[in-house]
């Protein structure tokens, strides 16, 4: 680890006034602090945003909520309010990590953690992602692809995106609120992750120095919502797959709204344009759900090892839609 | 009864090897090989020397003299490049970041060469190995296998593979060592056996044994890993010699897969038959794994087929290819581990074709001396094990079993159930120590190590047995080469080898009076004419979520036959720890190898998984009170390691018969279930 220096900022304008090229904002430092021990990270001066940011949830007067960046993923997961109207937001967060770690942990840096790409935080391989142009050894015949992305990659990255909460964010079209040395900005999501395509370097749209300040939830989208997340071990495992997933049916049982984002499939969390679209105003069946899944899927490119991804993907739009459907 | 060193252990009072005030210590960090195969051409240290508190930077090639051929450790006397991650280097700095950073800047020239590191069954470079671990032949054979087969009523020929497994012990290996004026050594080191270690820490740098000393009192964990020396202790004591400083060396999670060993993938055919009542007509079991370039370690993988039921015709080989991988080594129940997973996976698919109870085939195939060696059993009660566990585990409830794979549905996931046998050997060791009365109670001294086992109680409660005191009189010195030797924490053998040396010299210090001493090395001698093994039988529940392929365990149950169990509550945590780690086994545990790269990858407990305590849920474990007069004075058979024998087979076995699918390669995943074959 290389030296740093440190400071701890108390207002999103100190802390943008303190970055500089070469420097990186710490929030729990669950993720950043690995990547510096292992050498993928090495910045040179740390500004500590934990105070910069609020630490509370505050109620809109127009059914929305207010998430400060320096919220503990704990704190969001046990909010009543997040609980009872965002239930697909709490069991996201708390299928993430562990306790200990989403105790530590921060929305604005669960938001901004790197790929668990193996690639990637080995800096003896190649990796377009962590060194731009150096390669990327997933894509070398024979590697290791099992947990690759399925949908959106590129010839120079198929890392996925390991946050589970960012996932449910992308359903419920969160904004992310921005602090630059340019002044304040909204990011909706989806729209703060990009896809690889040549620059895997680049996780988001934004800028160098730009500081999450808070993330606003639109009111609820209508309808019952869950999480399911897909993993090997029981608990403190990234997802291979996870679905975001909001259902509404009318009286006549005929879907009004829909709402889907998957987790582990691509660079960014993958909101589910396509099947959302396939399923409005269609009966509420395992028909019409695996019509939708298949249009969604139809884009899928499964490198050596992930095809169960997509089959994986399938039947969790599809069970999980019926269960909401029940 | 708790652990004696259970306060210290969850106050933090105690010291691990790496934990130690050691005055002036330094720090050194490992440069590993970023290559697998080739040359090393050139080891320029200039640029980390001139870093801020760099002391010294040792590697390259050296034509230092080392006092073995052990390509592990005999360091930086070859050019050659055998596997990704081999040490090249040691930076040593006044502080470990220092040192890391030093590490990195080594400038390391290789000139690289074609790397194979990926096992396959008709790999050119197979050869059959002299012999395999520890000693045992490699092929073995009686009566006409092909004439068995031939006239079975029922066959099964099967392919089970089991992939590169990594001991991961929560403390990772590491030491520090010191030379003082008069070039004694001092290594405070993690081992499973600190006599072991010194002996060859000290061959290693060509000392007298007596001018090393291995400290060692308490080890997170070892598994096999800490078992033989590694090359981080070797590191500190050359560099501590070359700075004139204590060195501290502590290799990372991901330097301790490259360093500290792994277990073999296996290729493991079985070919099985049987009449039409379940006697089994031939076995054959036949292994391919791997081993690395310049160090031989062949798995015993079919050595439990050997001794497991009874057959009038056999045969059991083993295959090697040297590959550009670490050296394998020692992990969790060598040989029974990934063997048992193969033969008790064989035996339900045998059972299932012969529309057989797979409890009662084992049972129908139970032999009455050791099938290879015709030995007599000490004591073998695999069949109690079976009985009982059926009955606790309910296996014959509500008119028996429903052998039909993929019809029991709970919810959204399917349910089903498996068994499978367990077994270990009894084996014990030459042992020595003391037993002295001191200030109105009594110390026991050897040099045992205490792994997270329990061996510091168990062996005191030994002792209290024999001097007949309460244990709370008896304390337990172990962990110092300087104590009377002893050997290592492994292949199940501590307690019965340290409890019969306790023992004699708690019953000489009876005599005596005041002190006794022992060395059983001519009692160990005389340990024959027994085919001495643990056996069990591990029953699983499954549920399978057929549209993600998610396995979940909510019940294992295991009834354990090994011996006089010394302490109820330390032998539970010991069978049902062996038990979260075959099933860890079953469902997760696996190191990637990147053949493109040629070497292993996901280097960290992120990526490899073992099991949580979410993944374990009803898990219970049972002994009958076994009785063998033909064991060591304390009557046990040893319990490190038999819990995780067979686990993995009957938790493969459950998911058959929740889904129908047979997955023969470990770990059964979402992946394989969902896209079987």
């Amino acid at each position: 680890m290389r030296a740093f220096s440190y400071v701890r900022a108390g207002s999103p304008a100190e802390a943008v006034s303190q970055y500089r090229p070469g420097a990186a904002y710490l929030g729990g430092g669950t993720n950043l602090v690995d990547l510096m021990r292992l050498g993928v990270a090495a910045p040179d001066h740390i500004v500590d945003v934990t105070r910069a940011t609020s630490d509370t949830i505050t109620e809109g007067g127009d059914g929305e909520l207010r998430v400060g960046a320096g919220v503990r993923n704990s704190d969001l997961a046990n909010h009543p309010a997040v609980r009872e109207r965002y239930p697909m937001l709490a069991r996201a967060v708390l299928t993430g990590a562990s306790g200990q770690i989403r105790n530590m942990a921060t929305v604005g840096g669960n938001l901004l953690q790197r790929t668990r790409c193996p690639y990637f935080q080995d800096v003896t391989m190649a990796c377009n992602k962590r060194t731009p142009g150096s390669g990327c050894q997933a894509a070398e015949p024979g590697a290791e692809t099992g947990n690759m992305a399925i949908l959106g990659h590129s010839p120079s990255c198929v890392a996925t995106h390991p946050s589970d909460m960012a996932v449910a964010l992308t359903a419920l079209g969160a904004r992310v609120l921005v602090a630059g040395p340019d002044g304040e900005r909204r990011v909706e999501m989806p729209g703060l992750h990009r896809l690889p395509e040549g620059r895997p370097d680049l996780d988001t749209v934004l800028d160098p120095g730009e500081l999450i300040t808070a993330i606003e939830l639109p009111s609820p989208p209508p309808g019952r919502s869950t999480y399911r997340k897909v993993r090997e071990r029981a608990s403190f495992a990234f997802a291979l797959v996870s679905l975001a997933a909001a259902l509404d049916i009318g009286g006549d049982g005929q879907v009004r709204d829909c709402r889907l984002a998957l987790g582990g499939v691509a660079h960014a969390p993958w909101r589910a344009h396509a099947a959302e679209r396939a399923v409005l105003g269609l009966p509420a069946s395992r028909e019409t759900f695996t019509g939708a899944a298949d249009e969604e899927l139809r884009a899928a490119r499964p490198l050596p090892g992930t095809e169960y991804k997509v089959t994986l993907a399938r039947n969790l739009i599809v069970s999980v839609l019926e269960e909401l459907s029940r | 009864m708790t652990r004696v060193e259970g306060p210290e252990k969850v106050t933090g009072a105690a010291k691990y090897a790496f934990e130690y005030p050691v005055p002036d210590a330094v720090y050194g960090c490992p440069v590993l090989a970023a290559v697998s195969s080739g040359r090393l051409r050139s080891f320029d240290t200039a640029d980390a020397l001139a870093m801020p508190g760099v002391l010294a930077v040792l590697g390259g090639v050296t034509t230092r003299p080392f006092g073995t051929e052990n390509f592990e450790l005999a360091l930086f006397t070859s050019d050659e490049i055998t596997y990704r991650g081999q040490l090249v280097g040691l930076a040593v700095a006044d502080t470990l970041e220092n040192a890391r950073a030093a590490a990195a800047s080594v400038r390391v020239g290789y000139e690289p060469a074609p790397h194979d590191a990926v096992l396959r069954a008709d790999h050119p470079g197979l050869y059959r190995p002299e012999k395999i671990n520890p000693a045992l032949p490699t092929d073995t054979g009686y009566g006409d296998v092909a004439a068995g087969l031939a006239a079975a009523a029922a066959r099964v020929d099967v392919t089970y593979t089991t992939p590169v497994q990594h001991n991961n012990p929560m403390e990772p290996h590491a030491a520090i060592a010191a030379w003082d004026e008069a070039g004694a050594l001092t290594v405070w080191d993690s081992t499973q056996g600190p006599s072991a270690d010194r002996d060859t820490i000290a061959a290693t740098l060509g000392l007298p044994p007596e001018q090393v000393r291995v400290i060692s009192p308490h080890v997170g964990g070892g598994f096999g890993s800490k078992g033989t020396t590694r090359p981080h202790a070797i590191l500190a004591a050359l560099a501590a010699r070359e700075t004139g400083r204590p060195v501290k060396v502590a290799l990372t999670r991901q330097q301790m897969f490259m360093l500290t060993g792994h277990r073999t993938p296996t290729i493991q055919r079985l070919e099985l038959g049987a009449t039409a009542d379940g006697r089994l007509t031939a076995v054959a079991h036949d292994v391919i794994e791997h081993t690395a370039l310049r160090t031989e370690f062949a798995e015993q993988t079919a050595a439990c087929t050997r001794m497991m039921y009874g057959t009038p015709a056999m045969r059991t080989t083993h295959r090697l290819v040297r590959l550009n991988v670490p050296a394998p080594s020692w992990m969790r129940a060598p040989g029974e581990t990934p063997g048992m997973y193969a033969l008790e996976s064989a035996m339900d698919e045998l059972a299932a074709a012969l529309g057989m109870d797979p409890v009662e085939l084992r049972v129908r195939n139970d032999p009455d001396a050791e099938p290879d060696s015709g030995l007599p059993f000490s004591s073998r009660n695999l069949v109690a094990c079976l009985r009982q566990g059926a009955d606790r585990f309910g296996w014959h409830a509500g008119g028996g079993r429903d052998p039909r794979p993929g019809v029991r549905k709970r919810g959204r996931w399917l349910a089903g159930t498996g068994v499978a046998a367990s077994t270990y050997p009894a084996r014990r060791r030459p042992s020595t120590a003391t037993a002295d009365a001191l200030d109105g109670g009594f110390v026991v001294r050897i040099a045992a190590a205490d792994i997270g086992t329990g061996a510091r109680t168990a062996l005191g409660r030994i002792a209290a047995s024999v001097l007949d005191v309460a244990p709370a009189r008896v304390r337990v010195e172990l962990g110092d080469s300087a104590l009377p030797a002893a050997p290592l924490a492994g292949g199940s053998m501590g307690t019965a080898s340290w409890g019969s040396a306790v023992a004699v010299a708690c019953e000489a210090l009876l005599k005596d009076g005041s002190h006794g001493r022992a060395d059983t090395a001519d009692d160990v001698a005389q340990d024959s004419g027994f085919a001495r093994h643990s056996f069990g039988a591990q029953f699983a529940e499954v549920l399978v979520d057929p549209l993600t392929g998610e396995v979940r365990v909510p019940r294992l149950l295991g009834v354990f036959a090994a011996g006089r169990i010394i302490d109820p509550q330390l032998a539970r945590s010991q069978f049902i720890g062996g038990m979260t780690m075959g099933l860890g086994m079953a469902l997760m545990e696996a190191t990637a190898v990147d053949a493109a790269a040629g070497c292993f990858v996901g280097l960290d407990l992120a990526q490899y998984h073992v099991a949580t305590c979410a993944d374990v849920q009803d898990i219970e474990a049972f002994w009958i009170d076994e009785q063998d007069a033909h064991l060591w004075p304390g009557d046990g058979k040893g319990i490190g390691e038999i819990g995780i024998t067979g686990t993995a087979a009957a938790i493969g076995n459950a998911v058959y018969h929740a889904t129908g699918h047979r997955v023969r390669d470990l770990p059964i995943t979402p992946a394989k279930l969902l896209h079987p074959g």
